[in-house]
């Protein structure tokens, strides 16, 4: 459709009118005070919250654990990825764990995680690891599948060893597959950390959102999601923005 | 051979187990042959079927929700390509955010109990039905469609007849992911808001740290997914093969 309503500002306008209907829902009273206060409220108090600096720690605290797990997932499901790709045996053994991997709440794992790890970060940047990793592994596999003969073979002419050939030749040529997996992982990361955090834990921002909801503090319950869907947005973003950029410089 | 792997990677998996379990010590996981029997005497207990049962029911009710609405605002997405260009990115968008955190907007709308569950279960499923039926319906052979015009079909019929049957092996991927993260939701949803259920005998487990209930439960739903999903890929190969065959 071309003019002025392009699909972005369509979605923007969509949007818009959405939390305007909230606000005005909220302000007439057909949605109750103690289930929900106005978006422009939550505005805010979220304002309020960022530059009280109270929530620094938690914030801080979260994104340092969704960091860890995706940093550890990816750097993790490359090397694996890399090295099961080298096995044919190895791989078509763990193909139907992989295939279930995502059929398996891994949040049930969580209880087992706090019995073993004790209450700390460990549980929580387990589970958003254990989540990421296989999306990385497969990922991985995928692109490095698609490794032509040729650059395999060029490599091996210029007696170029198991590793050189990897960094040099397979896993760069891998990247935008292997792209789609990190994109996966920050996704996979944050759902992880920040769902265990709401399950059980002592800091973070998933659970003071659970205390806040346990206090009927909704003037600090909705600020905290907002900010949480705020910052997985805006990190999902840019991370496809980035992917959008790499894939350009690609193609000829 | 399959069979052979499938032996070793169990082997591999119970092993491994095994020696965690020598490693951390009867205090943090029991042994494999210990949850086995604890799980078995479990599923034989009166006072643990009412739990599954509730599970199996909200679950159920969740997948219906999402399989239907999720196939319902693909096609109508699929079908108008702007309202496709608007829609797609808010579902991705959708699909990566952390679901959990709207829980307490979900208890709130919905109160504890059975609706709250089912709604935490579809919210996370419907969003996979909805992209790969988006993608399914906008990749489909247009000929399908224009030959159901000349046809004089009226467009309901168009979408029952022809584009829903031709769009299915793709749908049925996007329903075998959504399978799994409604299955996640709903135990999510029992988690904090219900006193029945799976979920809730899990997170009641955690506070009285009673190892042997989460182990059993662990394995239990790990068996129950991993099955399921076995299941569903064998259906989704099948479908998919049947549909290469015709084209």
């Amino acid at each position: 459709m071309p003019g002025f309503w392009t699909a972005g500002r369509v979605r923007f306008a969509l949007a818009l009118a959405l939390v305007l209907l909230l606000e005005a829902l909220c302000r007439f009273r057909a949605i109750d005070r103690f289930a929900m206060i106005p978006p422009s409220e939550i505005l805010w108090h979220l304002g309020r919250i960022l530059v009280g600096g109270t929530m620094g720690p938690a914030i801080a605290k979260t994104l340092t654990n969704v960091t860890i797990a995706c940093v550890s997932a990816v750097a993790a499901g490359v090397i694996l990825g890399t090295l099961i790709h080298r096995w044919r045996d190895l791989r078509e053994t763990l193909d139907p764990l992989f295939t279930a991997y995502y059929g398996i709440p891994v949040y049930a794992f969580y209880p087992l995680f706090i019995v073993i790890f004790g209450l700390g970060d460990v549980p929580q940047v387990l589970i958003g690891f254990m989540l990421g990793l296989v999306a990385v592994i497969v990922n991985t596999l995928n692109g490095l599948d698609r490794v032509p003969r040729a650059l395999t073979k060029t490599a091996r002419i210029h007696r170029l060893g198991p590793l050189a050939t990897a960094l040099q030749i397979s896993l760069p040529y891998a990247a935008p597959y292997i792209f789609t997996g990190v994109k996966l992982a920050v996704a996979y990361s944050f759902i992880g950390v920040i769902g265990a955090e709401l399950i059980m834990s002592r800091t973070g921002l998933g659970y003071e959102i659970g205390f806040a909801y346990n206090n009927f503090d909704n003037a600090v319950m909705y600020p905290l999601i907002v900010l949480v869907l705020a910052i997985a947005a805006t990190v999902n973003t840019l991370f496809f923005l980035w992917e959008k950029r790499l894939l350009a410089r690609r193609r000829p | 051979m399959k069979a052979l792997r499938a032996a070793i990677l169990i082997t591999c998996v119970v092993a491994g187990w095994q020696l965690l379990f020598w490693w951390a010590g009867p205090g943090s996981l029991t042994s494999p042959l210990d949850t086995i029997g604890y799980t078995i005497q479990l599923l034989g207990s009166a006072t643990f079927y009412p739990h599954l049962a509730e599970t199996g029911q909200a679950f159920a009710v969740a997948l219906a929700i999402a399989i239907s609405f999720g196939i319902l605002i693909g096609f109508s997405l699929g079908l108008y390509r702007f309202a496709g260009e608007v829609g797609e990115p808010v579902l991705v968008a959708l699909y990566s955010i952390p679901k959990i955190t709207l829980y307490p907007i979900v208890l709130l709308a919905f109160g504890i109990g059975m609706p709250a569950k089912i709604a935490f279960g579809a919210i996370h499923g419907i969003v996979p039905v909805a992209i790969f039926a988006l993608g399914a319906v906008r990749n489909l052979n247009p000929i399908y469609a224009k030959t159901a015009r000349v046809m004089r079909m009226p467009p309901a019929q168009i979408a029952s007849h022809v584009l829903l049957p031709a769009a299915i092996p793709e749908i049925f991927t996007g329903i075998r992911i959504g399978f799994s993260l409604t299955l996640i939701g709903t135990l999510l949803g029992e988690m904090f808001a219900s006193q029945r259920g799976l979920g809730y005998l899990l997170i009641q487990a955690i506070g009285l740290h009673n190892v042997r209930i989460i182990m059993a439960l662990t394995l239990l739903l790990v068996v129950i997914a991993v099955t399921a999903s076995a299941l569903l890929l064998a259906a989704d190969r099948r479908l998919r093969g049947r549909a290469a065959g015709v084209t």
